[in-house]
């Protein structure tokens, strides 16, 4: 086969290659949202984070504003610890308040931000102090076994 | 009697294991040898285009349709069993995390392995059984470095594209059977997608993978080509090994990979 037929087929072999290359970078992939240019980090404390991994969706009004950046657990407060990489396009007030939250009955777990009202806004390094943990199935079904244990008692209270 | 036959059987297995070492250990030899005479191949790059050309272009129409089908299949099923959960719209991260997570690089490196593998194994062994090799060395041209080493750098430099087309054509698919045919909600299919899969820990990763499927590859084809034994049924029965020992390889290096990236490296 003549050199240049052969250099052509390469050439648009290689050019196919690399155009599906930038269609997986940015048309499937999270390239086109920036990656993790420019964030800011944010902490946050728990009670409980449930199934929370790293890298999850944390979210404002249901919009994806960031991810998690790490889970670990607090050795003096004996909770878990939550930082948070928010993309720097989005800033929050300082009273925002953040609630670890599941997307449908079987989906993943993510953090909610709920804006507050304050004039400052949060930092690089700032910490959320308005939480709320995870809801752990077992806790809810306890609490209402043991709810529905003291009515009963109460009513039988009552009858004597 | 039964003492004398439960030794030949325990010899025989110890035979077997120790010529599947030996092999491992000299087709790691050669691709050593490779990239020491590979100099030749980047200061000539244009032996290197050649091999793009019959182990990447000519492998183009197979991949491409491949990928084709197996996204549209890999839609029809993830549509078929999410939606009993009510989340048809999950198929786009369903075809795109498989695609470009394992079967990408997986798919495309057997099917590489068939078609352009099992061609440099054939081609290297004819050359030898020609004496074509000989006569290179008579004058004073190293065969590794004219003949070998563009092969493996061609197959080595085709196979992450290859890969990538075909996730790419296999996304395509996904999205011709989802959302053109089923009536999944386009805007849903690709954000969902979008917020699934990240650039570095999923697109990056399989492009490795697929850089270590065409090393393997490469080193099993041109080794099996080279020290095929020069008859007819020598060249034959390498080309089978090349396809069975790289689809083998691929399989069990993609499970070490999967392990090592999903768990972290440390």
């Amino acid at each position: 086969m003549a050199r240049s037929t052969l250099n052509l087929w390469v050439g648009i072999f290689v050019l196919l290659g690399f155009f599906s290359f930038l269609m997986l970078g940015f048309k499937v992939g999270n390239l086109s949202a920036g990656g993790s240019s420019s964030t800011y980090t944010v902490i946050a404390h728990f009670d409980n984070i449930g199934q929370l991994k790293e890298r999850a969706p944390v979210r404002s009004a249901g919009v994806l504003v960031g991810r998690v950046k790490s889970v670990s657990f607090d050795p003096v407060h004996y909770n878990a610890e939550v930082q948070m990489a928010i993309d720097s396009k989005y800033h929050f007030p300082k009273d925002t308040s953040a609630s670890v939250l599941t997307s449908g009955i079987l989906g993943e777990q993510y953090i909610g931000l709920d804006a507050g009202g304050d004039d400052k806004m949060l930092k690089d390094g700032d910490e959320i102090k308005l939480v709320q943990g995870a809801v752990v199935l077992e806790r809810l079904i306890g609490q209402f076994l043991f709810n529905k244990a003291q009515d009963g008692g109460a009513d039988k209270g009552v009858q004597k | 009697m039964a003492l004398e036959a439960t030794l030949r059987g325990i010899r025989l297995v110890g035979d077997k294991t120790l010529r599947i070492v030996e092999r491992v250990g000299a087709t790691a030899v050669f691709l050593g040898l490779t990239v020491m005479h590979s100099a030749t191949s980047f200061r000539r790059f244009d032996l290197v285009i050649r091999e793009i050309f019959y182990a990447g272009v000519q492998s183009l129409i197979i991949i491409l349709v491949s990928g084709l089908f197996v996204g549209m299949v890999l839609g029809l099923q993830g549509h078929e069993t999410l939606q009993n959960y009510g989340s048809e719209q999950s198929v786009g991260v369903l075809v795109a995390l498989s695609l470009v997570r394992e079967l990408g690089p997986v798919v495309a490196a057997l099917l590489f392995a068939s078609r352009a593998g099992s061609a440099i194994t054939a081609e290297i062994g004819l050359m030898k059984a020609t004496e074509q090799l000989s006569a290179m060395e008579m004058m004073a041209i190293n065969p590794i470095a004219r003949v070998v080493a563009p092969r493996f750098w061609g197959g080595v430099i085709s196979m992450p594209l290859l890969a990538m087309l075909f996730s790419a054509m296999g996304i395509i698919g996904g999205y011709l059977v989802a959302v053109v045919l089923i009536g999944v909600d386009d805007g849903a299919f690709w954000s969902q997608m979008q917020a699934a899969v990240d650039f570095r820990h999923d697109i990056v990763n399989g492009i490795i993978k697929s850089l270590v499927f065409g090393i393997a590859v490469c080193a099993i084809a041109t080794f099996e080509g080279f020290e095929a034994p020069p008859t007819a049924e020598g060249v034959s029965g390498a080309t089978t090994r090349t396809v069975v020992s790289s689809s083998l390889a691929i399989l069990a290096l993609d499970l070490v990979l999967t392990a090592f990236m999903l768990k972290g490296w440390n």
